[in-house]
């Protein structure tokens, strides 16, 4: 573990390093992720231009929703977001070098391109959840400090893990990059909103299937007091570790059954 | 470079624009994987906008003109023409900015046909097919799941195909004289996320433009970018909305003729410029 975060760290650097060769480019597309981001808070905030509650939440209390989601979603898309590009290693070939190489191919593939812009996202993630946590009267505890950092981190592990997840279903189907964009980005979609607006097939699907739920929408329920209208049990307030551990567990042994039927394409 | 084109006749040349429009779209009708998991993702996209839109609307009846049902046909109409149009770029984009930067642009600049035309002729091809499938499909998929309003009028789906071309057209000129940008510019990436983020904003994709409060929408009106979603949108919409037709059709008209006229002239401006290495 200790030697993969090292290698992690030194080809992630330098690629950093490689990127801060052009300082504009870096900036503009660091400017361009956090810009992407907030468009979508634009458009909630035109939403409540009209309406005083959606699904029965407040806008601080979706900023909250969407803070969360956004910032999972910036972490997961930072640390592992390049696996995306796993098809076309595999049809390039350069995969095959990876499984050579002394280094774990999942932690390869993850830092190859290792992209520093993309703290432009989280950056602005950041910015709603901190407006959120000063707009929304949250009566503040211990248990709720702990629920939100632990939310953070949760949701960091459940994106990261649909991402492997997507990238282990690219090994043995090639070009699905485009497939993966609905579960990581529209995953992402999904869960700025409050869940109440969903029907509960949907709900169900993302607390039992792919837990994505799990990344803001119960903790959230715990922090701001608000009553489950899906009427879930209480003890799923405080289960996003153990979801974001099953899925990690799951995604690393698709991963590793997706590594051991890998055929190379030959060329 | 222009000059061999005036030798071939008028017939010879709208074949061969046909031609590059149907090379156009078989590049892009080879990767059926690629399109089944694109519709599959709009189909998503569409259903989760779908559901925030029917809450709200559900609050508010009527907001900005448009019905429950309308604003869910917009939903779908919008994720229908996201690929078509380029909303999110693609097209020329996805590798002339590449083909500049290696100098390979010099083969495009010596073909006997002008750079614009051929390019505009090949996304017509890509548009047509990505219309066909990643439009067609969801389409059908969200009809399956909500209530959609259907125009009755065989006309207004007429209309919507001229509204849904010169949204190609407008969005195929902005794209080329995004590309174009590539021969001032050595890394245009940064640009590129700027106009994905704009025209997503201000051709109503994220939000119909019925709905932006006063001064935003006001600076919706002057911007192209409503040609790509807005417009044909409100086309397809307009026998229950009320909107007329041929003044949203004229406008359209008007953005690409001018679009297309920049386009002219900074190519002949970008090949002044260029300067290709040997070797």
């Amino acid at each position: 573990m200790a030697d993969s975060i090292r290698a992690f760290a030194v080809i992630a650097g330098a690629w950093v390093r490689a990127s801060m060769t052009y300082r504009a480019s870096f900036w503009s597309l660091a400017v361009g992720q956090a810009l992407f981001t907030l468009v979508d808070f634009v458009a909630i905030t035109i939403m409540f231009s009209h309406i005083d509650r959606l699904g029965g939440f407040d806008v601080a209390q979706v900023a909250l929703l969407y803070g969360f989601s956004g910032f999972a979603l910036g972490v997961a898309d930072l640390l592992v977001g390049n696996v995306e590009l796993l098809g076309r290693r595999v049809r390039d070939g350069s995969f095959d070098a990876m499984l050579v190489r002394p280094v774990a191919p999942l932690v390869q593939v993850a830092a190859d391109q290792f992209a520093l812009r993309r703290l432009g996202r989280i950056v602005s993630a950041v910015g709603v959840l901190g407006w959120a946590l000063v707009a929304t009267n949250i009566d503040w505890s211990i248990t709720k400090v702990a629920v939100a950092v632990a939310t953070l981190v949760s949701g960091s592990v459940i994106f990261c893990s649909v991402f492997v997840l997507g990238s282990a279903f690219q090994i043995l189907a090639g070009d699905a990059s485009e497939m993966m964009n609905a579960f990581t980005y529209g995953g992402n979609t999904l869960t700025q909103y409050p869940l109440s607006i969903y029907p509960s097939e949907v709900v169900k699907g993302v607390t039992f299937i792919l837990p994505l739920a799990f990344v803001n929408w119960y903790p959230a329920l715990y922090i701001l007091g608000v009553e489950d209208p899906f009427d879930m049990p209480v003890a799923f307030h405080f289960a996003s570790p153990v979801a974001a551990t099953l899925l990690a567990a799951v995604a690393a042994g698709c991963w590793r059954a997706g590594v051991r039927r890998y055929r190379s394409t030959g060329s | 470079m222009v000059t061999g084109l005036s030798s071939i006749g008028v017939s010879t040349r709208v074949g061969l624009y046909a031609a590059v429009a149907v090379r156009g779209f078989r590049r892009y009708s080879t990767y059926r994987a690629a399109t089944v998991g694109g519709v599959f993702t709009n189909t998503v996209f569409g259903v989760i906008i779908a559901y925030t839109f029917v809450a709200l609307w559900e609050q508010r009846p009527n907001l900005g003109g448009y019905t429950q049902q309308e604003a869910l046909t917009f939903v779908w109409v919008a994720q229908a023409l996201i690929m078509p149009v380029g909303l999110l770029g693609g097209g020329i984009l996805e590798e002339f900015p590449e083909r500049v930067r290696s100098g390979a642009v010099a083969t495009d600049l010596h073909r006997p046909t002008p750079l614009l035309w051929w390019r505009l002729a090949e996304d017509f091809g890509r548009a047509a097919y990505h219309f066909l499938t990643r439009g067609l499909a969801p389409v059908l998929i969200g009809a399956l799941l909500f209530d959609l309003a259907w125009p009755r009028s065989v006309s207004t789906y007429a209309w919507f195909l001229i509204a849904v071309a010169l949204a190609v057209g407008v969005g195929f000129a902005i794209r080329y004289l995004m590309g174009l940008l590539a021969f001032w510019v050595i890394d245009i990436r940064g640009y590129l996320a700027l106009l994905t983020i704009t025209q997503l904003f201000f051709s109503g994709m994220v939000l119909p433009l019925v709905i932006f409060p006063g001064w935003l929408r006001d600076l919706a009106e002057v911007l192209p970018f409503r040609c790509l979603v807005q417009v044909p949108a409100d086309v397809l919409l307009h026998e229950g909305t009320g909107t007329e037709v041929l003044p949203l059709l004229a406008l359209q008209l008007l953005w690409v003729a001018v679009l297309l006229f920049a386009g002219h002239l900074l190519t002949a401006a970008a090949v002044r410029k260029v300067v290709i290495q040997g070797g």
